[in-house]
């Protein structure tokens, strides 16, 4: 579905990803797990092409995307979930999730997505004619993920959705990830919270200084020597 | 008594028009985050036309407005099409700089095609008076007035009660989400400024029937625009139709109980208090 092949991007002079290449297939739940600074969210932003500095091939669902507009991509339904939820803070919970169906592809569907949204996070109901940027740590990523939804996605991308977020609510929020999977959406996660991104995730890539230095299985991958002290330090 | 009265709503009436000038900055700059040094001089545009509508095809500027604003939507998207998105990522002082230069330009194309000559609407309107009870009232300021404050509550309601208008607030809260959604930040940034240059067009012909067309009749109101955007807090269009309004007041009292001379300096106090007490504007946050 998702393939990335020798993504070069620079940052300045520095290198900010080297080489890096990666598929996910339809249907998985495949997840990028490094530290901070590692590239992640350089590659999340080349693939949805909020950053266009780049060399190499990126091709969704068979067609080349690394020379389209940003809003091409999301006409396609490769929908980002950014890191540190990036809401529209002044605007409604309602006016933010009707914006995520702006798109050519969903914009008619604006108001059945909107009730498909609210059935599956209720709370966001609730909070409709809040403004956005009143809402806990919680609720914030579960409008921003609520957002990605209504563009009627074939494929989300997460960057980092527990970043800041209680651990019960993290749980919350894995489990919601899941289930959007089960409902055929392929799943792209980006985390630094390792243990709990592998477990849900079918395949996994560990990015180290801007490079894939292991691919495997999410399970393998979790019980493996080097996973277990870099990141987990057990 | 009645005479303060009568002051009170000439400036009211005046403070319309500022109000209706102003909203097209502040959401020129509120969205698009630019600054356009060079608005004034497309209401002196605006005035010219009206004039020529008048003196070449008999028709009023009230009658020719849909045309005049139709031009003045073109001149917004040409400006921002091959200037303004040419300097979308520049610093704000290069931004200044380049629509200074650019009212220069249009200022000195005026004086070439047309001259400094004062060129004058008169129409039916500009001599009829509305009487009401005590108050003798200008036709045309009234109308002005009327549409001016419509216009302005209008574009307040298109941002907030309409798809567009919230996808314009989107980009202006956070671009890069913006983007994520789908929204073209290129494309809002030129509706931005089309909306914003009509309407200061809109307040151009509207004064037609009331002052000449001049190269530099739209300097001054350049310069207002400013202060009436810096006092209601830059981006907020509730700020700018209330600077706008406050403006047109002071300017009013000031000329009635000090002095003509006083009328600009009395705005201009109020705008280095303001820049000294509440730098983020009376409607700005933070």
């Amino acid at each position: 579905m998702l393939s990335v092949k020798n993504v070069n991007s620079f940052y300045g002079e520095v290198q900010v990803l080297q080489d890096v290449s990666l598929e996910v297939n339809k249907g998985e739940v495949v997840t990028i797990v490094g530290a901070n600074a590692a590239g992640k969210s350089t590659l999340m932003s080349c693939i949805s092409r909020t950053v266009q500095s780049y060399n190499g091939e990126i091709e969704f669902d068979g067609v080349r995307i690394d020379k389209f507009s940003p809003e091409k991509i999301v006409d396609l339904g490769l929908i980002q979930c950014p890191e540190g939820r990036l809401l529209f803070p002044s605007l409604t919970v309602r006016e933010n999730l009707e914006l995520g169906a702006f798109s050519k592809r969903s914009r008619a569907t604006r108001k059945e997505r909107l009730e498909y949204v609210y059935d599956l996070l209720p709370r966001l109901k609730e909070r409709s004619n809040q403004l956005a940027g009143s809402l806990s740590g919680g609720e914030a990523q579960m409008c921003a993920i609520g957002r990605g939804l209504m563009a009627n996605p074939v494929m989300l991308m997460f960057d980092e959705p527990s970043l800041g977020l209680a651990p019960i609510v993290v749980i919350e929020v894995m489990e919601l990830i899941k289930n959007i999977s089960k409902e055929g959406t392929t799943i792209l996660l980006v985390e630094q919270n390792v243990r709990q991104s592998l477990k849900l995730s079918d395949r996994a890539y560990v990015m180290e200084n801007g490079k894939i230095i292991m691919e495997g299985k999410g399970r393998d991958l979790l019980n493996s020597e080097e996973i277990r002290k870099a990141y987990l330090g057990i | 008594m009645e005479q303060v009265f009568q002051v009170f709503v000439s400036g009211l009436l005046s403070g319309g028009i500022y109000a209706l000038a102003s909203v097209g900055l502040a959401l020129i700059f509120g969205i698009a985050g630019l600054v356009n040094f060079a608005h004034g001089e497309y209401l002196m545009l605006a005035m010219y036309f009206a004039f020529w509508m008048y003196g070449i095809f008999s028709l009023d500027p009230y009658q020719s407005a849909l045309i005049n604003l139709a031009l003045m939507a073109i001149l917004g998207y040409l400006t921002y099409k091959f200037i303004m998105e040419r300097v979308l990522d520049s610093s704000h002082s290069i931004q200044m700089l380049l629509t200074l230069g650019l009212s220069m330009v249009l200022q000195n194309l005026a004086l070439m095609l047309w001259k400094a000559d004062y060129r004058n609407t008169r129409i039916a309107m500009t001599t009829s008076t509305l009487d009401l009870g005590p108050l003798h009232l200008s036709t045309a300021r009234v109308l002005a007035f009327v549409v001016a404050i419509a216009a302005s509550v209008a574009l307040y309601y298109f941002l907030h009660k309409t798809y567009t208008g919230a996808a314009m607030r989107a980009v202006a809260q956070n671009g890069k989400a913006a983007q994520l959604m789908g929204i073209n930040l290129k494309k809002t940034y030129a509706l931005t400024f089309i909306i914003g240059i009509t309407l200061v067009g809109l307040a151009g012909l509207l004064i037609t029937p009331i002052y000449p067309a001049f190269p530099t009749a739209g300097a001054p109101y350049g310069i207002l625009c400013f202060i009436v955007v810096v006092i209601g807090g830059l981006s907020s269009i509730p700020g700018a139709i209330f600077g706008g309004l406050l403006i047109g007041l002071i300017e009013s009292f000031a000329g009635y109980f000090i002095g003509p001379a006083f009328q600009q300096a009395a705005y201009f106090l109020l705008f280095i208090l303001v820049l000294i007490f509440k730098p983020s504007g009376l409607f700005g946050k933070g």
